[in-house]
């Protein structure tokens, strides 16, 4: 941190590596980004914080050149520059790391690091040249990844290392990464924190989009916070405190906790065993769970994505078959049945609220209505006569939810693609939760949803588990699992590595069983 | 987000395509050394002039309605059903066996029975790709156009082998009979007063494709099915989520389509009294334009099938009366489902620029 300090003591001698003066941007009635000045000087790791929809993305599209900012100028090094495409943006010294990664699965390290730059029509010399720099670079910043290894091989950290090595090739000195530790475990993430502040030791500028207060706290310089499409603060992190951003953020103050009784937990309603899944291509995703949740409890699944949570879900929610034995309210029920879909799972008091809301959960080009009657549209209550639906009905229901889930605005009539994200994920947890089903499968409930919305969502879970229902929770997002709760099972590769209380474990500790280390002590 | 407001994207968007297209014809019949206006005059007259021509351009409507909702219904699925040749042509298959079985006593009984005949074989021969798509994975495109050879060279091999009257030189089947002969608008106008040239044939089937584009409504935005079929066609991973099975949802959609072509051959195949080879013409794939253009929607179905037909009876009455090569109203035809088919962007993008140019100096003033 003191090289940053120290830098950011004297902005007057220095030009500033990226100055933004004014800039304005909307998309039709929506304006993303209004007047928007910020300043970040060379050699500092400035975070960008706010809520989805804050205007975090746009801003830092229309400074990657993806879209033409209405008003305003930006300054690379003191001077002004357009920026007019993702070219221009490079030549100017800057490079993205995507929040999802752009490389071409099937090619080397080497392959994706040159792809685009190459120098010439013959490749050879190009992958010369990118593999000295590539051993370079793994030794300065520790940034190693094997150079002849196909992208597809590589665990996701790996993989946004080679989106850094891309950006470095290309001579970037100013690096921007949008939320880059949504994908990683908390040991990566503090690996690439370790290399950021390697590269920004070295005179390097990196811009840090993020959502999560504690990644800013511990990485960065200075801090821009906004809300709305304003930028409503820029600050030195030292000088600040989480609680402070949160409200900054927010623009009120925030419960950053969950307010909950102790659960009391009641009889087993779903009963798990051994169960296995093995996907298309033949690889084992899930490798024998084994869970029981009872009415009255959240039970939190941890994980770093794509260790088989998803999975898990899906075959609960009929969308996947697979082997093993489950138990619902004492009742058999094979799972490797094809009749088994989410009809059948609905009818039996499940309902599922998707991971991934507009491609699951919702039919965006559907009307808000039809949305809220999606995977309840053979209930007797929306239907007419034998084949024509009671579309009225629908939507008076739908208005009804709407209203109780505070969706906003509360027009049935309108597009779900209108909505805003959180706005979105109440419309999915109306439709599943007012159901009043037995067992709520949530999958990743607050997902690029703000930080008011995630409030009302948790209150409404928790609402939910007091009524005696159970609940599936899974998240990738420690803090959630950590507040909501009641019992916390870790999964990793497909398999269940331990159970612990959340008031008797902690982050660490939890970390460690992501990461599929169950023996602390071989962790050192 | 939309920009465009729907009375844009509906109306406006058609109608521009179609008028770039008819000034592009137009250059090409200048360079022709005719005058365009002249051969619209004759276009617009050979086709809505006469009681004679509407009868024509309304009986090539009716066939590509059948067509258009054809083309449509898969759409909603998200499925391009290049089949709907092959599947008239089935369709046809149909009628005729059915008009050929029996010495039908009246219209009335024959049509229905002959309805049903056309939905089932054109809704058979659609089900093959539908079912090859859902459990085997081959595309539905690359099958839907094979089995519009397999339909055509099957329809050679019927009519010159086996359907064909003794001693006949002509590949077609014997002539159905009077029982199975359609009531024409001649006949129908003629109940109410109304004067209508008795040698056009659009016949009653005209208003059963209507009477097709409400049900299809119905079917699509009011039933159960419908919703899901439009659930499906939007997001194939929700679908699943919601518990709809794509492969239900892909065969059904199909069996619909392949019904409302093959129901096309009640009007092209009962008019002409018999079953000729390639009675369908190319409205299968004319099917395909009128479905884009309508918006999957039966009300614009129904006014691009109109536009259709227009061109094809003012362009055959083009090729008759100007000095206008056969090829050019292909060209014409062409040039209306490249701009209002293919090339939708290529208006919609500038439009919606001018739309928000438009828009943005009154949301600044406000």
């Amino acid at each position: 941190m003191s090289a940053g300090s120290d830098k950011a003591g004297r902005p007057d001698t220095v030009d500033p590596a990226i100055e933004l003066r004014g800039i304005s941007k909307s998309f039709g009635h929506v304006q993303a980004n209004k007047d928007i000045s910020m300043r970040v000087m060379p050699g500092t790791i400035h975070g960008i914080i706010g809520e989805n929809g804050a205007g975090k993305s746009t801003l830092m599209s229309i400074l990657y050149g993806f879209y033409k900012a209405d008003a305003g100028e930006i300054l690379v090094g003191g001077e002004r520059t357009d920026i007019p495409d993702s070219q221009a943006a490079i030549a100017a010294g800057i490079g993205m790391v995507f929040q999802h990664f752009k490389l071409v699965e099937n090619f080397t390290v080497l392959e994706n690091v040159i792809l685009g730059a190459e120098d010439g029509i013959r490749l050879k010399p190009s992958l010369a040249r990118a593999r000295s720099l590539l051993t370079e670079l793994a030794r300065e910043y520790e940034l190693n990844v094997d150079p002849d290894e196909k992208i597809e091989d590589l665990s996701v950290g790996h993989q946004q290392r080679v989106e850094i090595l891309k950006a470095l090739y290309r001579h970037a000195d100013i690096l921007i990464l949008d939320e880059p530790t949504g994908v990683l475990t908390p040991s990566e993430a503090d690996h690439l924190f370790r290399i950021l502040n390697g590269l920004r030791d070295e005179g390097k500028t990196i811009i840090l989009i993020t959502h999560k207060l504690r990644e800013i706290m511990d990485v960065t310089d200075t801090v821009s916070v906004m809300r709305r499409g304003e930028m409503t603060a820029t600050v030195r992190t030292s000088g600040t405190n989480p609680q402070e951003l949160a409200e900054l953020m927010v623009g009120r103050k925030v419960l950053l906790r969950v307010d909950k009784k102790p659960a009391e937990p009641g009889r087993k309603v779903l009963e798990i065993e051994d169960l296995r899944v093995v996907d298309d291509d033949g690889v084992e995703r899930l490798k024998g769970i084994d869970l029981e949740l009872r009415q009255g409890e959240i039970l939190g699944i941890a994980g770093v994505a794509g260790n088989g949570q998803s999975e898990l879900l899906q075959v609960l929610g009929g969308c996947r078959s697979a082997t093993g034995r489950i138990r619902l309210n004492g009742e058999e029920i094979d799972p490797a049945d094809h009749a088994l879909d989410g009809q059948v799972w609905r009818g039996r008091g499940v309902s599922h609220v998707p991971e991934d809301r507009q491609r699951e959960g919702l039919i965006l080009d559907f009307f808000a209505w039809e949305n809220v009657a999606f995977g309840y549209h053979h209930a007797p209550e929306y239907q007419k006569s034998r084949w024509l639906m009671d579309n009225a009905a629908i939507r008076r229901e739908s208005g009804k939810k709407m209203e109780r889930f505070d969706v906003r605005p509360p027009i049935p009539e309108l597009a779900a693609r209108n909505f805003s994200g959180g706005n979105q994920q109440k419309i999915v947890l109306a439709r599943e939760i007012e159901r009043d089903p037995d067992v709520l499968l949530v999958g990743q409930p607050t997902r690029g949803v703000d930080i008011g919305a995630i409030e009302f969502i948790h209150q409404r879970i928790v609402e939910l588990r007091d009524r005696g229902k159970a609940i599936l929770l899974l998240s990738v997002e420690l803090d959630e699992i950590l507040s909501l709760a009641d019992r916390i099972a870790v999964m990793f590769d497909g398999r269940i590595m331990g159970e612990r209380m959340p008031d008797q474990t902690s982050e660490h500790e939890l970390g460690l069983l992501m990461a599929g280390i169950t023996d602390t002590a071989s962790a050192a | 987000m939309t920009v465009l407001p729907k009375w844009a994207d509906a109306i406006l968007i058609p109608l521009l395509s179609i008028l770039i297209s008819f000034v592009i014809s137009g250059l090409v019949i200048l360079y022709l050394g005719l005058n365009p206006f002249e051969a619209l005059r004759l276009m617009v007259t050979g086709a809505l002039g006469s009681s004679y021509g509407w009868g024509y351009t309304l009986f090539y409507t009716t066939n590509f309605i059948f067509t258009g909702l054809c083309a449509a219904i898969a759409f909603h699925a998200r499925l391009f059903n290049i089949g709907g040749e092959g599947q008239a042509t089935l369709g046809g298959l149909g009628v005729a066996l059915v008009c050929l079985a029996v010495p039908w006593p009246h219209w009335t009984l024959a049509l229905p029975a002959a309805l049903i005949g056309g939905a089932l074989f054109g809704a058979a021969w659609a089900f093959i790709p539908a079912w090859l798509q859902a459990r085997r994975g081959s595309h539905i495109v690359i099958t839907t156009i094979m089995f519009n050879y397999i339909a055509a060279a099957l329809m050679v091999y019927l009519l010159v082998e086996i359907l064909k009257p003794e001693g006949s030189m002509d590949p077609a089947t014997r002539r159905f009979g009077p029982g199975a002969e359609l009531p024409l608008f001649s006949d129908i106008f003629g109940l109410v007063g109304i004067p209508f040239s008795s040698s056009a044939p659009a016949n009653i089937s005209f208003f059963i494709a209507l009477l097709a584009c409400l049900l299809f409504w119905l079917l699509v935005w009011r039933t159960r099915l419908g919703y899901e079929i439009r659930a499906y066609g939007h997001s194939e991973t929700a679908a699943d989520y919601a518990g709809i099975s794509p492969a239900r949802m892909i065969i059904i959609a199909m069996i619909v389509s392949g019904a409302l072509a093959g129901c096309m051959a009640i009007n092209s195949v009962m008019a002409t009294e018999r079953l000729v080879l390639n009675s369908v013409e190319g409205a299968g794939f004319i099917g395909l334009a009128v479905a884009l253009m309508g918006r999957s929607h039966p009300v614009g179905v129904i006014l691009a099938a109109l536009l259709f037909g227009f061109l094809y009876q003012g362009g055959g009455e083009l090729a008759l009366w100007a000095n206008i090569p056969r090829e050019l109203i292909i060209l014409i035809q062409g040039l209306v489902i490249l701009f209002t088919g293919a090339l939708d962007n290529m208006v919609r993008m500038p439009l919606e620029r001018i739309f928000l140019m438009i828009r943005r100096p009154g949301k600044q003033g406000a």
